[in-house]
């Protein structure tokens, strides 16, 4: 493919080193930046709800499934699998998370959405993998064939049934438990109301120590068990990537599956093995989704697996990345379910003008001039349209993760390192 | 010639075979008769008006196609061709409602802003590739979404009619003068008639004028050779002196400006629509994808893509009060298509490795010694 980006490696030829990018601590640094340019804005703006547990709190709701479509991305590209088609397995994932959820409950819906992105990630990998079908032209076609399966689906179960159409379910039987972490968000322990530690700091609205109590007070409050389920996910893929032989096997059958299959992996087998977990986190993803607003809709997963995608990619491949790129975008859709959604996005546009200029500083400081540049338009283009917008669009947030990911990939393409053979079908005595 | 159409329909016959086997399943499983649905499907397309009907749907398809098909070709996948086209089709819908011109003129200004819109859509994702070496599959796809945001924006901000302000957010209507007549005059002439209420639309000629296009950039131009060239071998192409960065720029800007065109039959042809707004239809762009890949990329392969579908859609239409889910075509369409590609693949490869086989097989019969051979050449 001639478009395919030449990988650079971390600290390679041509990569300016930097101390901050380099350090272990880096992320943590970044997290402690993000949330104190949010408490800024906030005091600046007066709105109290852009850093509250609850803004925080829906903004993880919108963040799993969009999470779980990162990981598919992830554990499929790193096993060597591109997957565009992962949109279609979480519409998969919604057909039977809405069908098992209305017959058996939530938590058969959660097994449903397994069920169906497996599926549908084997058919995949059927293609890719086993007959060499171009990856982009595989996925293409998979996410023509899904939703087709999933209307066919819905009129075969759901028409006729009370309260379900071709495009809805009837409804979830049953709604998934929560869970409240105990002393520090006040959650139950033993019939005992434990004290809401997080909920008294939140309430105090000191500056940094606030948001970041309001920020772990979303995180641990009322947290929907798939929700905790795909936080687990993220560990575990972790775990299984790089610290076990599997994982191994799984990240060189992505970057070098000749020197793999050299050593006794069998390529083939472990890229059915990872299109099969792809495919079933996009699925999970979906019965997120469902669980979500307790039943299947047509055209509910709306766009959210190429939207994990980006934040896989905005995440450079790894799940650390990943999830907060997840976070990100999770946050800035959650914002829209609020009660006061325009002066949120206002709000907004503000921390992001100043996101941009610490950024522009920070550039100037690494001498890279011509992002510089770049950078001092987008930040005054953002700051004039915080002080323009009378009144802001929705529109505006739905672009932004989009733009936010075009931007990160334009201006760190170089530094973005996939995995380096992935989207190559491979076979048996190929170099 | 006979051999080469016998050898391109096998791969589309077995696809087609095993499409029919799964629908087949599908509706055994849903309780309802194969044969009786196909009976049924056959019966409403046969007659001249679903025929029509077949051939209007069939036009914006086959551009779709042809869109991602000339990206396809060099390896480069427009996945945003539905954000080119839905850009394009506002902006060009707005435009042309506002502007007035004699009747040719008029037609051309909107295929004008419509190519260069799209073009120009296509043409950021292309800029980001050469100059930030930006995957242009990610680049496309964040564009098709930020272009459904900014449709969304402008329609109800900016482009919207004032008139039925409030009602639905949509584009004023394009004049007679920017219209296309309707063929039925045409065909008439050559001893045709339609029932009444039948009508062909008049983009049909311009879709054909494309495909024609299409084949002589492809097949008979230096354009066409370097294109096909960097998609079988980039490295080869390169060494041949086609410059890869070039071949981006250009291909995606075309590819952009065809799917400008997508929404054209629509606005300009169609006296259902004439504007953009809340009932047109927005995802032709995403089934351009796959009706490439089932056309092979091939021109006349795309046109009979675009009619299979189109048929498809109409045959499953009526299907509903006979007790048969309607929704069987989609299964029909989606298995034909992933059958498809997979076949297509089987035969490239099987096809590529007898050319090797029999390069093979011409070298070893030449020998150290055989006049031209240095004595010492390794057998």
């Amino acid at each position: 493919m001639t478009v395919v980006t030449t990988p650079t490696f971390e600290n390679g030829p041509g990569a300016p080193t930097s101390v901050l990018r380099t350090h272990r601590w880096w992320p943590v640094a970044l997290a402690v930046l993000a949330v104190a340019i949010m408490s800024i804005t906030r005091i600046l703006s007066g709105t109290d709800d852009l850093t509250s547990s609850g803004t925080f709190g829906a903004g993880l709701r919108t963040a799993a499934p969009i999470a779980l479509a990162g990981l598919s991305g992830l554990i499929a590209e790193r096993s060597g699998t591109i997957n565009i088609g992962l949109e279609g397995m979480m519409v998969m994932g919604t057909i039977f998370a809405g069908w098992w959820g209305w017959e058996y409950g939530p938590w058969a819906a959660l097994l449903g959405g397994i069920v169906g992105g497996m599926l549908g990630g084997l058919v995949m990998s059927l293609a890719t993998t086993t007959f060499g079908v171009n990856h982009i032209v595989a996925g293409v076609a998979i996410n023509i064939l899904a939703p087709g399966i999933a209307r066919f689906m819905a009129s075969e179960l759901f028409v006729g049934a009370q309260g379900g159409s071709v495009t809805s379910s009837p409804g979830n039987s049953g709604k998934m438990g929560s869970f409240t972490v105990p002393f520090l968000s006040g959650g139950d322990l033993f019939g005992w109301t434990t004290p809401d530690v997080l909920g008294w700091l939140e309430d105090r609205g000191w500056f940094l120590v606030a948001d970041t109590a309001a920020l772990a007070k979303g995180l641990t409050t009322g947290v929907s068990w798939d929700v905790v389920i795909t936080i687990g996910l993220f560990f575990a893929v972790a775990y299984l990537l790089w610290h076990t032989p599997i994982g191994l096997r799984l990240r060189s059958s992505g970057e070098r599956p000749s020197a793999a299959d050299s050593l006794g992996v069998s390529v083939h087998r472990i890229r059915y093995l990872g299109m099969a977990l792809s495919g079933a986190f996009a699925g999970l993803g979906g019965a997120v989704l469902v669980l979500a607003a307790n039943r299947y809709q047509e055209n509910q997963v709306a766009g959210r697996g190429f939207l994990g995608l980006a934040t896989m990619i905005f995440g450079n491949w790894m799940p650390l990345g990943t999830a907060a790129g997840a976070g990100l975008f999770g946050y800035a859709q959650g914002i829209t379910l609020r009660a006061n959604p325009g002066d949120l996005v206002n709000a907004l546009m503000l921390a992001a003008a100043i996101a941009l200029a610490v950024v522009t500083v920070w550039m100037l400081v690494e001498r890279r001039w011509q992002v510089t540049a770049w950078m001092v338009v987008f930040t005054a283009v953002t700051f004039w349209a915080f002080f323009a917008a009378s009144e802001p669009n929705n529109q505006l947030v739905f672009v932004t993760p989009y733009v936010v990911t075009l931007l990160a990939v334009s201006i760190g393409a170089q530094r973005l390192r996939p995995p380096a053979e992935t989207g190559i079908p491979w076979f048996k005595g190929m170099q | 010639m006979v051999r080469r159409v016998a050898r391109a329909l096998i791969g589309p016959g077995i696809a087609a075979v095993a499409a029919m086997a799964i629908s087949s399943i599908a509706l055994l499983i849903a309780g309802s008769n194969p044969i009786d649905a196909f009976q049924a499907m056959w019966q409403s397309i046969d007659s001249t008006e679903s025929v029509v009907i077949i051939i209007n749907k069939a036009v914006p398809f086959y551009i779709a196609g042809v869109a991602v098909a000339v990206g396809f070709k060099m390896n480069l996948f427009n996945i945003g061709s539905n954000g080119q086209f839905i850009l394009a089709a506002l902006i060009a819908g707005w435009a042309g409602a506002e502007v007035s011109l004699p009747a040719p003129l008029h037609v051309a200004f909107i295929f004008l802003v419509a190519i260069a819109v799209g073009g120009a859509w296509a043409l950021i994702a292309a800029v980001l590739n050469v100059t930030r070496n930006v995957n242009v599959v990610i680049s496309t796809i964040m564009l098709n979404y930020i272009a459904i945001g900014l449709v969304a924006f402008l329609l109800s901000e900016y482009l919207a009619n004032d008139e039925n302000a409030g009602l639905v957010a949509q584009t004023k209507p394009i004049p007679p003068s920017g219209q296309l007549p309707s063929l039925n005059r045409l065909v008439e002439l050559v001893g045709f008639d339609f029932a009444p209420g039948v009508e062909l639309y008049g983009f049909l000629p311009f879709a054909v004028l494309l495909g024609v296009a299409y084949h002589v950039l492809l097949n008979r131009s230096r354009f066409g050779y370097d294109l096909r060239l960097s998609g079988i071998n980039p490295e080869a192409a390169r060494s041949a002196g086609v410059n890869p960065k070039r071949m981006v720029l250009i291909t995606l800007f075309l590819s952009g400006a065809i799917a400008g065109m997508i929404g054209l039959p629509y606005l300009i042809a169609d006296p259902n629509f004439l504007k953009y707004g809340d009932a047109f239809p927005t995802t032709i762009g995403f089934t351009g994808l796959g009706l490439a890949l089932l056309g092979n990329n091939s021109p006349i392969g795309i046109a009979a893509a675009a009619l299979v579908w189109s048929t498809i859609e109409r045959a499953t239409q009526t299907l509903g009060p006979l007790g048969i889910p309607p929704e069987i075509g989609r299964i029909l369409q989606g298995s034909f298509l992933l059958v498809a590609v997979i076949v297509y693949e089987v035969i490239r490869r099987r096809n590529a490795a007898a050319a090797v086989a029999a390069a093979a097989a011409a070298t070893a019969a030449i020998r150290p010694g055989d006049p031209g051979v240095p004595a010492g050449a390794p057998a």
